[in-house]
């Protein structure tokens, strides 16, 4: 890698390798700055034949290049370094998230004990989980080693044993590992991550059953007595472990490590860098999402806090199956305003597992596909709320009776009603046809309360931003505030229930070119024009039991920004529940979608 | 663009393939580089230690557990038959003696003093690695197995369930578009790899597994019949270690949908032969799919030229296969690829192609929705 000299930088080539689609992006120094002048993007190419992430960044690069009348690879596919003429970039630079999602193997003596919490351990970090191995699990020793080869895991999580208590069972278990020599999925360099959580004594003793060819961590027990669960400590290493090792791995990965000027970032590691940045900026609490082909990254910050979770399991392509049996097909389907062959849909679910790099193209297959969204976005909160706890690595106290059935605890630092700023980002968001769609996606699916901001990543940079921060910190700067964040609009959203047509909070909006006031009934969704760059003051007054964020039944006068969606009214009520009825939600979503315009192509393709 | 988006499946009538055949745990390999073998040879061998049954010879004998060890017929080290007398109370006067058999075969491990229990090892496991293709050794990892090669008709599936088997290639559907019922599945299929056409049912699959077939192979599935089979929805794409009895592989995907006339035709083409059919899949960066191997006799060495296996070119004329609704499964040509980005029906915009049916009918499709197939 060269030495980057900021100054010289004109032009700047970025690609982020997701799991499923590669994305390029172009910026250029303009007499305005820095601006990301056009991009593209090609199916990700992680599969044989090409086996070979550099490839989809060559498509990637290679639209990029024909949009922009701009030749950026030579003959040999490489891309040509520096900028001279009309040829060529000054600096590449790659964040990948190309790994796709998180597969690990867990171990444990008991398998209803210590391999149980490990296994919670590891779903909590956001896993799948491929087995479970234990000494008791009724399995000979060779049959589990065969296991332990066949499913070429990501990570391996080792459990067992009580503080203090017995060596023997736990040192078999990793000796059990040890000549099964687990192969990861690619990269011979590549060393599996393996985390001891369990007893302390026994930790020596697995540092000599395993040698270089792997790479150990020794955590705290994850249940150092038995009524007792310390999950936190493992679950934040296969976290840290994940984005360092895993998450950026691919066929192809060192060969990409060859062509950027700066090392290639994790995705979630640059998404995060960005929000962070943005909070602190502003003073603000904030939350991101960015939703992937195999996982959904959740980040938030709150009262200047940072938390990041990577819901490995959760995401709109290869995921996309695990997000149906997570969420149930009935779940997913209440979003959905119009009759659904269920059948089909499976069908359709399972062809977009096995082909992940489709895209929809009918405006069925879009509200579909979005629906999926809503449900994964919903998950993964769900997920980050439980991580971004105010207690550090949980210690949760447990009598006897619940030694085989413990749940995670602490209480969420995640306040919906706290909530500044909500970013969407991710292909399905990102690339919505309408801005209305991924506004009212966030809002469905994040349940903002009291009034928030809505902004998505316009055309899905976040991630190349995060990584040119690093090398160059102005042009990244330049290109957010310019090109990056598109602001939605703010949704202004009543905690509280009630009946449908019950009053739910009266309102008045004034400001420059707007005036409007009205009551909102439960139930109800209203869109008021306020475009980018208007502000407005709202005064709004909320029935008894109804909080807009000054409290129950309490007035409050907040100055709201416009965007390109507007002044979204929200009094369905929080928290946000749909009718049991699947007529009655029906009726409901399409009537919310009509409030919204969602899909005006729908309305039109049927009135033809 | 030059470069397709999606790549095809490999269907091959002759390339060359090589698997590698380990151990879980160190043992020795039977066979020697250079050597020929067939799918079910044993090429690695090793043996586990039996598995141990604690008997309670001080609580069956009501003993203290010093006693036991005088009053075992066996001792530490020697071998006893299942039911054969373990160890006999020394009774009154010589009368009225107990006696505790031993519940299986095997070695006397321990006895313990301490606890009066006497653990019994029982018979050594063998653990063996079949060949799974039948080729050339051209490589021996000592203690640990071989790689073999050999020239053979290659089949990618798109997913399956079930683990390695081996079998007879027999022909279930005459056509590559005829749905896979059940009654066309016959007793004679048993150990066969049975090829269908397209969708199998539910109903076929669990015929096929009564009457004894290693595999079947079709075009399609529906979700809900896997569903069904499998007692299970399936989250992820990680397959391979279902214990079904059967090994299921489809080529195209889930739905209504027929094989692709080029992968029916090789299989047709090789009824009779003997395959290795794998239905693990694994579809995540580094992508694992299920395979179909019908290796080669010299004569069709012979006779078929190697298999040029298809570049990612995307240009006109070059056949595709739609993979999404509305047109999903659909065969044709590509007619024009406009470089521009077009808006599509769902109001994204996305690059396109046009493909032209047989029928002369052409339709739009996004890039990302076509995969190569071979002409």
């Amino acid at each position: 890698m060269t030495t980057i000299d900021p100054d010289t930088v004109d032009v700047i080539l970025a690609t982020d390798c997701g799991s499923t689609t590669t994305k390029a992006i172009l910026i250029r120094k303009t007499d305005q700055g820095y601006r990301q002048t056009h991009r593209g993007e090609a199916p990700s190419t992680v599969e044989a034949p090409f086996a070979d992430v550099t490839m989809g960044v060559v498509n990637a690069v290679t639209e990029v290049s024909e949009l922009a009348g701009r030749r950026l690879l030579d003959k040999h596919g490489k891309i040509i370094q520096p900028a001279r003429g009309g040829k060529g970039c000054d600096l590449y630079i790659s964040t990948s998230s190309a790994g796709g999602g998180l597969q690990m193997l867990v171990a444990g003596v008991v398998r209803q004990m210590t391999a149980e919490s490990a296994k919670r351990a590891a779903l909590g970090a956001g896993a799948i989980v491929m087995d479970v191995i234990a000494s008791n699990d009724k399995r000979r020793p060779h049959a589990q080693i065969q296991r332990i080869r066949e499913l070429r895991p990501d990570m391996i999580l080792i459990s067992g044993g009580t503080d203090g208590g017995t060596t023997t069972h736990v040192v078999q278990i990793a000796e059990l590992i040890a000549p099964a020599k687990p192969q990861p999925r690619f990269g011979r360099d590549y060393r599996m991550p393996i985390i001891f959580a369990g007893n302390t004594n026994a930790a020596p003793l697995i540092q000599n059953v395993f040698d270089d060819s792997v790479d150990l961590s020794i955590v705290a027990n994850l249940r150092p007595v038995l009524e007792r669960e310390n999950l936190g400590p493992a679950r934040d290493e296969i976290h840290n472990l994940f984005l360092e090792h895993v998450m950026a791995h691919a066929p192809g990965y060192d060969k990409l490590m060859e062509w950027v000027d700066a090392p290639i970032m994790p995705t979630p590691a640059a998404v995060g860098n960005i929000l962070q940045t943005i909070a602190q900026e502003q003073g603000i609490n904030a939350v991101g999402v960015d939703i992937g082909g195999a996982t959904t990254d959740v980040f938030s910050v709150f009262d200047g806090t940072f938390n990041r979770t990577v819901s490995a399991n959760l995401g709109m392509s290869y995921s996309i199956s695990n997000v149906c049996a997570e969420a149930t097909l009935p779940k997913i389907l209440r979003w959905v305003h119009f009759e659904m062959d269920e059948r089909e849909l499976r069908n359709r679910v399972k062809n977009k597992m096995i082909r992940p790099t489709t895209i929809p193209q009918t405006v069925e297959a879009l509200i579909f596909e979005q629906a999926v969204a809503r449900e994964a976005l919903r998950l993964a909160y769900g997920q980050h709320k439980e991580f971004a706890t105010t207690l550090k690595g949980i210690q949760q106290q447990r009598t006897v009776g619940d030694t085989f059935s413990q749940e995670l605890g602490g209480q969420t630092i995640v306040d919906n009603m706290a909530l500044d700023l909500l970013v969407g980002s991710g292909g399905v968001l990102s690339h919505a046809p309408r801005m209305h769609q991924t506004a009212m996606m966030l809002i469905d699916a994040f349940a903002p309360e009291g009034v928030t901001r809505l902004a998505k990543d316009s055309i899905f940079m976040m991630p190349h931003l995060g990584v040119l921060a690093q090398v160059h910190p102005k042009a990244a700067m330049e290109v957010f505030q310019r090109d990056c964040l598109i602001y939605l609009g703010t949704c202004v959203a009543a905690k509280g229930t009630g009946k449908p047509g019950r009053p739910c909070f009266e309102y008045a909006v004034k400001g420059p070119g707007i005036d409007e006031r009205g009551e909102m009934t439960f139930g109800e969704l209203k869109l008021l024009e306020l475009g980018p760059g208007q502000t407005a003051t709202i005064t709004a007054d909320p029935a008894r039991g109804v909080n807009l964020g000054a409290g129950a039944g309490r007035r409050i006068v907040q100055r709201v920004e416009g965007g390109t969606v507007g002044l979204i009214l929200d009094a369905r009520g929080r928290p946000l529940q749909l009718p049991e009825d699947r007529d009655a939600c029906r009726r409901a979503i399409e009537q919310w979608t009509s409030s919204l315009d969602l899909y005006p192509q729908l309305a039109t393709a049927v009135a033809s | 663009m030059a470069t397709a988006y999606t790549p095809g499946l490999t269907v091959a009538s002759r390339i060359t393939h090589r698997v590698r055949r380990q151990l879980p745990i160190p043992g020795r390999v039977k066979v020697a580089e250079g050597e020929k073998v067939t799918d079910r040879d044993i090429v690695a061998e090793t043996f586990m230690p039996g598995e141990i049954t604690p008997v309670n010879v001080a609580n069956l004998l009501a003993l203290p557990p010093g006693d036991v060890v005088e009053c075992m017929l066996k001792n530490e080290g020697e071998r006893v038959e299942a039911s054969e007398p373990l160890a006999q109370t020394k009774g009154i006067f010589g009368l009225f003696k107990n006696t505790c058999h031993a519940k299986v075969s095997g070695t006397v491990e321990t006895v313990s003093a301490v606890t009066g229990q006497v653990m019994i090892r029982g018979e050594p496991e063998p653990v063996r690695v079949q060949a799974y293709l039948s080729g050339k050794v051209i490589e021996v990892l000592p203690d640990e197995g071989v790689v073999i090669e050999a020239e053979v008709s290659f089949i990618q599936g798109i997913f399956g369930v079930g683990g390695e088997t081996y079998g007879r290639i027999v022909l279930a559907c005459a056509e590559y578009d005829q749905e896979l019922s059940d009654d066309l599945i016959k007793p004679v299929m048993k150990d066969c790899i049975v090829i269908g056409g397209a969708r199998m049912t539910e109903a076929a699959i669990r015929r096929a597994a009564d009457v004894g077939a290693a595999a079947i192979i079709s075009g399609g599935i529906d979700d809900e019949d896997l569903k069904a089979f499998l007692g299970y929805d399936l989250g992820v794409a990680i397959t391979g270690s279902e214990e079904l009895g059967i090994t299921v592989i489809v080529t195209e995907g889930f739905g209504e949908i027929a094989m692709a006339r080029r992968t029916f035709t090789l299989l047709a083409s090789r009824e009779g032969a003997d395959a290795s059919v794998n239905g693990a899949t694994q579809i995540r960066a580094g992508v694992m799919r299920p395979e179909i191997i019908i290796p080669l006799t010299e004569k069709e060495k012979a006779e078929a030229p190697p298999s040029r296996l298809a570049d990612s070119e995307l240009k006109l004329g070059r056949p595709v296969r739609i993979i999404r609704d509305p047109y999903f499964g659909l065969i044709g040509a590509v007619s024009a690829l406009p470089p521009e980005l077009t808006t599509l029906e769902s109001g994204s915009k996305a690059r396109v192609l046009e493909v032209k049916f047989d029928s002369g009918e052409s339709v739009v499709i996004p890039r990302a929705n076509v995969e190569l197939i071979e002409g």
